[in-house]
Parts: C-alpha cells; sequence; structure tokens
C-alpha cells in the first residue's frame, strides 16, 4: 500500500509541471496560430470597424499576448477557467457538459478494442503461424489502415441508412424526453456505430501486441518447463503464455487514452456526438483560447490519471515492478 | 400548391441557372395544408448569439426568424418585392427624411405583452443602429423614431437617406425585439440572444449545445390559422455527408443551405421520397468574386487585370464546379436583381490569346521557363466551391503564364491575412448580394475603409470617380435616378475590374416529399415558415 502511495504523491509533483508546460505551450501555439476569435467571428457577420473593436474590447482579445497569458494562470490558479467567447458561457460548465459523452465513448471504445483486441491476439497467439493467426493478423491490419471517418461513414450507410438497425448519429433520440432505462437503452443504441468505428481501429494494435507477445513467450525456457511438467494446453496458453503477454497491453492502454482522445475529434464529428473532441474543434476554428486550452488542461488530467491507474495495475498485475523501489 | 406556381414563376422571371427538373417530382400533387407535426431540420452551424437584431446573418435568421419577426418579408410577387409582417404598410417623405410604418394590430410578444410602436422605436435605435452588423451601415442617419401612437413609427434621419434603400433592408435588417426584455441591463448580455422572444409563429423552446433547438408553436400566433407545424428541431449534423444520410434514413425531413453536397444532389434526387429544390434563395445571392491587391504593381495595370478575367472560362467555372447550379455573373450586381441588373457592361470573353497579348502588351513578356511573374492566391475557405475556384484559377493563370502559388488557410486566418495584414495578391470571395448594392456590394470597391473590416476593399484599389458615384448614389432620393446611378456603377466596376465577378450562387434544398409549402419566397430558408406544414 505505502508503494502505491508513493508513486500517487510521486505522480501528482511530476503532474503539476507537465501541467503547467501544457498549458503555456499550447497557449503559445494558439497565439501563432493566424487570426483571433474575432477575425473567426466575424466570418458569418460582417461588420464594420467599429463594430469589430468592440468585440475586441469586449472579448479582452486588444490586451496583450503576456497579459492574457498572466490572467488565464491567475484565474487557473483560482481553479477558475474562464468565459468561453464562442459560446459567451463558463468554460466549465461548457467542458462538464461534454465530459461524459467522451468519457463513455472513449471509454467503451477503449473496452472494445482491448477486450476483443486481447481475445482474438490469444486466440491467434495460441498457434503462432496457424492460418487463424495469419487470417486475424492481416483482417486487423486492413481494419487499422482505414481512416476512422470512412470506417464511421460506411457503418452508417450500411447500418443506418440501409439497413436501419441503428441510428445515424448524436448522443440520443433528439427531444424525445425519455428517462431511465429507456434513455439509457435509448444512448446505448446511438453509440454502437461510433464505439465500433472508434475501437474497431484500435483493435490491431492489442491483437498485434498480445500475439506478438505469445509468440515470445512460447520461447521461453518457463513454457517449455510447463510443457514438460504436463500441464493441460488450456492452462499453459491463458495462465502462462497469455499471463506473460498482458503486461505491454496494460502500458499500451495508458498510451491508447491519448490517441483515443485525438481519435474522437473525427468520430464525434461524423456522428454528430456533442463529445470533447468536436468542442476541441469547434474551439480551434473559433480561435476560442481559453476554451482551448480548458479542454487541453481537462484531457492532460484525464491522461495523466489513466495512466496513474494503469502504472498502479501493473503493479499489481506484475509483482516484480517497484520491488527495487522497496530496498531504496 | 399554390407555393410552387408562385415559385415557378420567380424562376421563369428569373435566370436560367434554377434548374426547374429537380423540382418536379413535387409539382402537381395537390395538398392541403395539414395542422400539427414535428419537422427535423439539419443545422450545420450553432450561432453564438441568437438575436437576429443584433446579428443579421443567414445562420442566425435560420433559427431566429421563426421566432423575431421583421417589419416586412421579401416576397416573389409584393409591390417592390416585399409582404408585409410586423409592418402592414411603409410610406417615405419626398425629402428623404422619415419613413412612416403603420403597425400590424392585435399582435403579442411570446410572453403575452402587446407589441407596440415603442418596441420598433426601441429597437431601431437601440438595437439596429448601434450593434447590428449590417444595420450600423444602413441606419447610421437614423436620428430619431417618433411614436405618435401604439401602432405607427417614424423613422427620422439625420441625413436624406434613399427610401428604396430602406425598403431593400426591410426583409433582413428590421428583426423587431421586445424592449420590455431588453432594456433591462445591457443588450449584448441579455440571456434573450440565447433564447429569443418575439412574435413569431414560433417560441423558442431548447438548445442542448451540440445537439438540437427545439422550438415549439406559437398558439397566440397573429396570422389565421398559422402555423402549421406543432413544433421544429434543427439537429445539429457537423459533417456534411451525414444530412444526406440523414434524409434518406428518414431521421430528418429537410436539409437547407446546400448541407447536402453538389455532388451528392444528382443521387439524392433519385431516391424516393426525397425531393431537391433550387428555389427560395433567390433573395440570398452569393458572388464568386477575384479580390485583387492593387498595392501589386503587376495587378494595378488594367491590362494584367482584364488579362485575368478573358482568362477565366466562366461557363466552365459553372459547369464543373457549380454543377450547372450557379450562373456566370457580368459584373457586382447579380443577374436575376430585379431591381438593378444591367447586362450593358464590358464582358470578358474566355479569350487565352488575347489575354497573353495583353499580357505582353502590358510588358510582362515570359521569361525563358514561360513564367511571367508569381502571384499569391488565397482561395476562402468557407465553401468547397471557392475552393475548387481556386484550384481552377490557378491552372487558367498558369496557362497565360502567372505562376500562382495557393495559400490555403481556415476561415480566422484567412480573414486576418486577406482583410486585415493584406498579405495576398489574389483572394477568391464568396460576397454576399443583399437585394441592394449599399448594403454589402459598394463597399467592396470603395476606398477609405480601415484595414481590417471584413468584406469590404482591402486590396488598395482606389478610384475617385467611382467613389463619387457610390457618394452620389447614397444621396440620391429618386429611385429611378439611384437605380440609373448603379447602373452607371456596375458598368464602371466591370470596366476598371477593381474586382473580378466570376459566378452566382444560391442554395439548395433537399426535403421530403411530405414537406408543403416550401420556397414560397425569395428569401425561404431564412422566413418564418408560418405556412410550412408536414403531409402524412
Amino acid at each position: 500500500m505505502t508503494r502505491a502511495i508513493r508513486l500517487l504523491r510521486r505522480r501528482l509533483v511530476g503532474s503539476v509541471f507537465v501541467l503547467l508546460i501544457v498549458v503555456i505551450g499550447s497557449f503559445l501555439l494558439l497565439e501563432a496560430a493566424p487570426g483571433d476569435a474575432v477575425d473567426a467571428y466575424i466570418v458569418s457577420t460582417g461588420g464594420d470597424a467599429g463594430m469589430i473593436e468592440l468585440l475586441r474590447h469586449r472579448w479582452g482579445l486588444d490586451q496583450s499576448e503576456l497579459t492574457r497569458l498572466a490572467n488565464y494562470l491567475w484565474a487557473l490558479l483560482h481553479l477558475d477557467l474562464g468565459q468561453s467567447v464562442t459560446f459567451s458561457r463558463p468554460i466549465r460548465d461548457v467542458i462538464l457538459e461534454r465530459l461524459p459523452t467522451t468519457l463513455i465513448l472513449m471509454g467503451s471504445a477503449t473496452a472494445l478494442s482491448f477486450g476483443l483486441g486481447s481475445a482474438l491476439g490469444i486466440y491467434a497467439g495460441a498457434r503462432p503461424g496457424s492460418f487463424r493467426d495469419r487470417f486475424l493478423s492481416i483482417g486487423s491490419l486492413a481494419l487499422y489502415a482505414v481512416p476512422g471517418f470512412w470506417l464511421g461513414l460506411v457503418l452508417i450507410v450500411v447500418f443506418a441508412v440501409d439497413l436501419r438497425w441503428l441510428p445515424i448519429g448524436g448522443i440520443e433520440t433528439i427531444a424525445s424526453a425519455k428517462t431511465g432505462l429507456a434513455r439509457a437503452g435509448d444512448i446505448a443504441t446511438h453509440l454502437v456505430l461510433p464505439v465500433s468505428a472508434l475501437g474497431f481501429i484500435y483493435l490491431a494494435l492489442y491483437l498485434r501486441m498480445m500475439r506478438a507477445g505469445m509468440a515470445e513467450a512460447w520461447r521461453q525456457d518457463f513454457v517449455l518447463a510447463a510443457r514438460a511438467r504436463g500441464l493441460p494446453r488450456r492452462r499453459l496458453v491463458l495462465a502462462h503464455v497469455a499471463r506473460n503477454a498482458l503486461l505491454p497491453l496494460v502500458t499500451m492502454l495508458g498510451l491508447q487514452s491519448a490517441q483515443m482522445l485525438g481519435g474522437s475529434v473525427v468520430i464525434e464529428s461524423v456522428f454528430a456526438v456533442p463529445g470533447l473532441g468536436r468542442l476541441a474543434q469547434e474551439a480551434v476554428a473559433g480561435r476560442d483560447t481559453p476554451l482551448l486550452l480548458g479542454i487541453i488542461l481537462v484531457s492532460a488530467v484525464l491522461v495523466i490519471v489513466i495512466n496513474l491507474l494503469v502504472d498502479l495495475a501493473y503493479a499489481f498485475l506484475d509483482p516484480r515492478v517497484g520491488a527495487g523501489e522497496a530496498g531504496a | 400548391m399554390s407555393g410552387l406556381t408562385i415559385s415557378r414563376r420567380g424562376l421563369l422571371a428569373g435566370s436560367a441557372l434554377l434548374l426547374a427538373s429537380t423540382a418536379l417530382p413535387a409539382i402537381g400533387r395537390a395538398q392541403t395544408p395539414k395542422k400539427g407535426g414535428r419537422l427535423i431540420v439539419a443545422a450545420d452551424s450553432e450561432p453564438r448569439n441568437l438575436n437576429p437584431a443584433i446579428v443579421a446573418s443567414n445562420d442566425v435568421f435560420f433559427i431566429s426568424s421563426k421566432v423575431v419577426e421583421t417589419l416586412a418579408e421579401a416576397s416573389f410577387d409584393g409591390k417592390d418585392g416585399l409582404q408585409p409582417r410586423l409592418a402592414r404598410s411603409w410610406e417615405g417623405a419626398a425629402d428623404g427624411r422619415s419613413v412612416t410604418f403603420k403597425l400590424r394590430d392585435g399582435v403579442k410578444w411570446h410572453d403575452g405583452k402587446p407589441f407596440t410602436s415603442a418596441d420598433v422605436a426601441f429597437s431601431a435605435l437601440q438595437v439596429w443602429k448601434p450593434l447590428q452588423n449590417l444595420g450600423r451601415t444602413v441606419f447610421k442617419d437614423l436620428e430619431a423614431v417618433d411614436t405618435p401612437d401604439e401602432l405607427t413609427a417614424v423613422f427620422k434621419f439625420a441625413k436624406p437617406t434613399p427610401f428604396q434603400l430602406i425598403r431593400n433592408a426591410l426583409p433582413a435588417l428590421s428583426s423587431v425585439v421586445p424592449k420590455h426584455i431588453y432594456e433591462v441591463g445591457k443588450i449584448e448580455d441579455n440571456p434573450a440572444n440565447n433564447a429569443p422572444v418575439g412574435t413569431g409563429p414560433f417560441k423558442f423552446a431548447e438548445y442542448k449545445a451540440g445537439q438540437y433547438y427545439r422550438l415549439v408553436r406559437n398558439d397566440a400566433y397573429w396570422g389565421k390559422d398559422e402555423p402549421y407545424l406543432d413544433e421544429i428541431v434543427y439537429q445539429v449534423l457537423p459533417d456534411r455527408t451525414s444530412a444526406a444520410a440523414a434524409l434518406e434514413a428518414e431521421e430528418i425531413q429537410l436539409a437547407a443551405f446546400s448541407a447536402v453536397p453538389l455532388a451528392d444532389l444528382d443521387r439524392i434526387s433519385k431516391v424516393p421520397g426525397l425531393k431537391v429544390i433550387t428555389k427560395g434563395y433567390e433573395g440570398l445571392t452569393y458572388q464568386l468574386v477575384v479580390e485583387i491587391n492593387h498595392r501589386r504593381k503587376e495587378l494595378a495595370d488594367l491590362k494584367v487585370r482584364q488579362a485575368i478575367a478573358h482568362a477565366i472560362d466562366k461557363d466552365f467555372v459553372v459547369k464543373t464546379i457549380f454543377l450547372g447550379y450557379a450562373a456566370t455573373a457580368t459584373g457586382p450586381v447579380p443577374k436575376h436583381d430585379p431591381q438593378f441588373y444591367t447586362a450593358d457592361v464590358p464582358t470578358y470573353p474566355f479569350d487565352v490569346a488575347k489575354a497573353n497579348e495583353l499580357l505582353d502588351e502590358a510588358g510582362y513578356k515570359r521569361a525563358d521557363d514561360g513564367k511571367r511573374f508569381a502571384l499569391k492566391l488565397l482561395p476562402a475557405p468557407y465553401f468547397n466551391e471557392t475552393k475548387q475556384f481556386g484550384d481552377y484559377l490557378r491552372q487558367a493563370l498558369a496557362a497565360i503564364g502567372i505562376d500562382a502559388q495557393i495559400v490555403n488557410n481556415d476561415s480566422a486566418a484567412h480573414m486576418k491575412a486577406v482583410y486585415t495584414d493584406h498579405a495576398f495578391d489574389l483572394a477568391v470571395g464568396p460576397p454576399v448580394f443583399r437585394g441592394d448594392p449599399a448594403i454589402s456590394t459598394t463597399i467592396l470597391v470603395q476606398s477609405g475603409i480601415p484595414d481590417g473590416v471584413p468584406f469590404s476593399n482591402q486590396g488598395g484599389y482606389k478610384n475617385p470617380e467611382l467613389d463619387a458615384l457610390i457618394a452620389k448614389a447614397s444621396e440620391t432620393l429618386d429611385t429611378a435616378a439611384r437605380t440609373e446611378l448603379y447602373k452607371e456603377f456596375q458598368k464602371k466596376v466591370a470596366a476598371d475590374l477593381p474586382l473580378i465577378n466570376v459566378a452566382e450562387w444560391s442554395f439548395i434544398s433537399v426535403a421530403r416529399d411530405t414537406v408543403g409549402n416550401i420556397a414560397n419566397n425569395p428569401r425561404w430558408a431564412v422566413s418564418n415558415w408560418a405556412d410550412t406544414y408536414l403531409a402524412g
């Protein structure tokens, strides 16, 4: 237990620095992008010089970059994410409204790609070089090579337009006033296609990794020994070969969470899911710096937390981790 | 369907750009309007401010025009192209110093309070004039609004203002908001900007960010038996391909503003139960324009500009980029504008040999590599068509020895590069013609506009003669004389080419056959939809 607490403490201190670098870096990057929130806004409205000046003043864009950064950091210190320019609402509210959707989408997609990926990986890795191994490897690679938006569109055409089994997009039936279980079911049906589109792409990674790890484990001495002991094949595959191959997958899970967030930008647009990814895209297009910083910050916290959990799980799965530390 | 006969007439009176055949399936099936039902419509943007009195733009009108009404709406067959809404009649004084509006009786705001001339006076003086993107220009000389009684509003102008301009501005610029709601606190921060309150046939019910807007029937609406629909729901579909799919899957019933891309229309028009409608946007014309930076020595030479104009095959652009859903342009006023257009202007037929000759004459001979000079070309990213035309223009210029390098930006960056930094040689822009050249057209060529004003002359073009003409037209009160001046304006622009007008296009709607009374006025998508209904 103390090991876990020490890990936690060390991580938290490190995280603060990571977050600070992320915020300042993103701010400078966004400032370097040509055009500001007013430029983005007047694209759809037009307006005269006086109106534009008025807008810049009201949105605080007539202040210097440094002042704005300092103001932002100062507010952040008080846990205030500021006001969104494009939504004219507090950023905290805007993000909190979208966060659950993205979490459900990402969580389900990760579960799908990890669960199905590793299961198929075990199936393929149980007999490396067999027909099923080659079939699954090639099939998953093909899926991995498919762009996410295209897979999404194909799923829409087949399952929503032609077969009409599933809704085309959105997170729930619009303006339906469903509650409780009916609503949960409704959301689940809406999630099937986006989760598949997002999950299937990353499935290949887990499958290939599992399979490669198992192929390597088969050549290890302990497997030979276990075989010599006459263990049943099923037990050999699951408890000895697969368990050893599982560890890098858990690491991957942590790394993958960041990529999933990136992938959800595209998938959320294609399926009209009101999540954080789409919000980020809108924030960039609208040059809404504080909003984008808020999203990046929340995403960074998310990734840090997930990786922390992964590390904890790692320590649990593999007793060797942290053993050196215990003596130090 | 009376709406369709009207729109067919509009079509015949208009130009050949609108394809009649695509709307035929719906014609001849007489249906009587039916009450009730929920119309689900695709929306591709979520405006940050839904108050049409402050933001007079199509994406706001698309939603808010059903809630907040204007004094008058555009019409195919009404006098001066108008039909009454909140105003029953309007009369301009001969000296151009005042316009008198007689208002509709018995109109109530959605919260039950009566609508009066005080609301009109408040909207005009406190909102349109100081805050509205377009009103700040058109109503700049509005001094006072007298309200002798509850149903009369008299606009008083400090300088003579053409009645024709005020009339033409009514459909887009005259959204009336309730005084009793907006007189508390700052108008820009009023919560009603995000949940509008108006007099329209529909009340604003709810907005779920990233998902939908919902409007519900206003039972106390002044129009007899109107509205027909119980609800209008705008489903937010950010991806352009998904609108077509949602129509096919019957999840939505209408996609306006070309939410279905042109390339999909051919296929969609063959889907049973769907109709493609090219009408209802006659009052919302976008112009495909080559913006020119006259600070570049080469481009300041008229011969070079003429050469560029001759190098562009406008017919090809219309056929290939717009797939026929557009018309070639001759000048700064679109062909189907009923009041101002003149075809009597210098034209530049597609002629590569002549273009090359003009460039030789101008002294820009081809170098050994066949190139005369290089230019930076910035196509506006707002429409697929503006980007595609950028690619076309690059090739067209290559044929006359001009090496154009394309710079692609997103909207905000394009805005800054062209209208603030002037970091372009040529740009492709889509300005909007709003029914009167004085609203947003003359500004494209007029000099003396501060840096940073979007959709204005930022190319450093200066022509005192043209400036004088624009100034004269802006204070000419007589409608016929004013119209004549704008014809002169078109000739001068086409002759001197401060910019090159290439094509004109409007939008396309795709709807299920069950949606009735579509496209029955020239600004249908941004009108109030009181008579729209769902059959069966």
